[in-house]
């Protein structure tokens, strides 16, 4: 039986902490409702990770299409176009499937609210995803037989692609660089904790996706830079993650612990091997360049998962709301107790 | 146009309303309540809230567990163990043959707070400001995208689970609406109208904020030292809410979050963040192509 909640120090029911993970911040007394959670965990599933996966490898390779483009690397725009589309199309789906109602979608549509990231990253959606289908849809468009290819459809379309490949990339940092506000503007312990950093490392992640593509899609001679992206993704990404974790005080223990701890080791392992095989090897080897960089998409993959995981589980905690928020008022001097 | 991370003083004005009703809202006063839940059945009859489980929880008489889509009302059950010191001050003059023990019952439900976070988070417009200051889910525009569910500090929303076409509203985010149908019609909400003992008041919100001051006040000098108000204060972190409280012990005891903050405050912070770091890809980009060819 649970000890009597007005007096007892809130344990989880189900037992303690899993052994051998290790404390950032010393254990802390306090009371909850019968340990139960205060605020609610998103309703999401695997397709909100996904998709915030999904739009930055979008973001960051209409990005990278676009230079090559400028710069004349065939393979690596035809790389990126493609990737953006596929990408884009992925999340797009992700994020329809989630809804409690996916037939009334265009919901989303009736209005525009800056206090609603979720209605903005909208909007970047609908002005990215049809320019970076339209660049993709045209790429595509080179690989059909030559009797087609004269139609004045396609003569449009291939008119149209490179201007739709540039309107992409005018969008795509913030495509990328939203869906950290997105998580972050909730009273979930940790993703609202990571506030002020999270940005960074999804745009980091970002860039190690679509680097990570553009050197598994377009030879070591057109990918640099792809590689260059990569390495600097992945520095930013590491780098800015561990300043988050530090910043963030009791509730970055979700970050290392559970599914959350074994995706995020799991990310960091896999960017920084991955970037450092990309700056040592990439340029020589198409091999390693390849595998280098399938472990930068994985490795961003985990991190979305991992920051996503660590969230719902610090939402489920009743600890992770009332420890930060019982000290605020204990500094503050106005608690009511 | 006012600004729209600035927080309001009176939402319903704020929201576009002109010349609305006064703000209504409830106090609940929980050194009254003696935890009959009439409050939870007459919520659910007169909202047609469908059944969501019944389980025996083994948290004292609470087999409700939270509030949620399809709990609107919540009665807490708390029995604590208190000190023979604590009941003599809590109990100045009377005989201290008691047992040292004490039972907490509140009715917990939606804050309906003046800076609320659901209603800024939510992409559809389906969340609103009503004229009567309260905050209203329109079923027949929620897409359940979810996001209110996470954005509320007291983890009062939810989305409603079940098959569509079974269950009434399955997929779509539900709450209190602070009986937005009897309002209209000038009655009292069904959960204030049922409660015996005028724990649940109902009423406009300043002077409900009044009647609470006194009522804590009251308490005090008849010597109940744990006597505390909850949600009274428009300085507080949602500005205020339009459900208040009297409480006997901290808010956490009774699953509250002791110092609440409405999520949106930071976030025209978060935007610049975000648009630093978005910056700053787009100069990586153009400083990765900047070499010539390698």
């Amino acid at each position: 039986m649970s000890a009597p909640p007005g007096t007892g120090t809130g344990r989880r029911r189900k037992g303690g902490r899993g052994g051998g993970e290790r404390t950032m911040v010393p254990d802390a007394t306090f009371t909850s409702y019968y340990g139960r959670p205060v605020v609610k965990a998103s309703p999401w599933a695997a397709d909100i990770p996904a998709y915030l996966f999904l739009g930055g490898l979008a973001g960051g390779s209409s990005l990278l299409a676009a230079g090559a483009d400028r710069t004349d690397r065939p393979a690596l725009r035809r790389t990126g176009r493609i990737g953006a589309m596929v990408a884009i199309t992925g999340s797009f789906v992700a994020l329809v499937h989630d809804l409690g109602r996916p037939e009334r979608f265009a919901n989303m549509l009736r209005v525009a609210k800056p206090t609603s990231p979720m209605s903005m990253g909208t909007w970047l959606l609908t002005a990215f995803g049809p320019a970076a289908g339209l660049a993709g849809a045209g790429e595509l468009s080179g690989l059909l037989p030559a009797r087609w290819r004269g139609t004045p459809a396609i003569r449009l379309l291939q008119a149209l692609t490179r201007p739709a490949g540039m309107a992409a990339a005018v969008v795509a940092p913030a495509v990328a660089s939203y869906t950290a506000v997105l998580l972050s503007d909730t009273a979930t312990p940790t993703w609202h904790g990571g506030r002020g950093e999270m940005p960074f490392v999804f745009v980091g992640s970002a860039a190690a996706a679509a680097g990570g593509l553009g050197m598994l899609g377009a030879p070591p001679s057109q990918a640099g830079p792809a590689r260059r992206m990569a390495v600097a993704g992945a520095v930013v990404d590491l780098a800015a993650a561990q300043r988050m974790e530090a910043s963030m005080g009791l509730a970055a223990e979700t970050l290392h612990q559970g599914r959350a701890g074994h995706l995020m080791r799991a990310s960091k392992a896999l960017t920084a091997l991955g970037a450092a095989a990309t700056a040592l090897f990439g340029a020589r080897s198409r091999a390693v360049s390849a595998v280098a960089g399938a472990a930068l998409l994985a490795g961003s993959a985990c991190t979305r998962f991992g920051i996503f995981e660590a969230g719902q589980a610090s939402a489920r905690d009743p600890k992770y709301t009332v420890v930060p928020q019982r000290r605020r008022l204990e500094h503050a001097g106005s608690g009511p107790g | 146009m006012t600004d729209l991370f600035a927080d309001p003083v009176d939402p319903a004005r704020a929201a576009g309303w002109t010349d609305p009703p006064r703000r209504k809202g409830f106090f609940t006063d929980t050194s009254i309540c003696i935890g009959c839940k009439a409050c939870e059945v007459a919520c659910k009859e007169w909202n047609g809230v469908p059944e969501d489980g019944l389980d025996f929880l083994g948290s004292s008489y609470d087999n409700t567990g939270a509030l949620g889509a399809s709990t609107w009302r919540h009665v807490t059950f708390i029995e604590q163990p208190t000190s023979a010191q604590q009941q003599g001050s809590e109990l100045a003059g009377e005989p201290s043959d008691r047992p040292e023990f004490r039972w907490l019952m509140s009715s917990d439900v939606c804050k309906h707070c003046t800076s609320a976070a659901c209603l800024d988070v939510c992409p559809t417009g389906s969340l609103f400001r009503s004229e009567f200051g309260t905050v209203v889910v329109q079923e027949d525009i929620c897409n359940g995208c979810g996001y209110c569910v996470p954005a509320c500090p007291f983890g009062v929303i939810d989305r409603r689970i079940g098959e569509k076409g079974v269950v009434k509203n399955a997929g779509i985010a539900q709450k209190c609406t602070l009986c937005y149908d009897r309002l209209g019609e000038g009655m009292t909400p069904a959960c204030a109208q049922a409660c015996p003992t005028q724990s649940i008041q109902f009423g406009d919100v300043e002077e409900l904020r009044e009647r609470a001051a006194g009522r804590v006040a009251t308490l005090l000098e008849a010597g109940v030292g744990s006597a505390r108000l909850y949600g009274h204060d428009p300085e507080d972190g949602i500005g205020g809410a339009g459900a208040m409280f009297l409480l006997l012990d901290e808010p956490e005891v009774y699953g509250l979050p002791p110092d609440p903050v409405v999520t949106t405050r930071d976030l025209p912070a978060m935007w610049r963040t975000a648009g630093l770091a978005a910056a700053a890809l787009l100069a990586g980009t153009v400083a990765a192509f900047a070499r010539n060819r390698s």
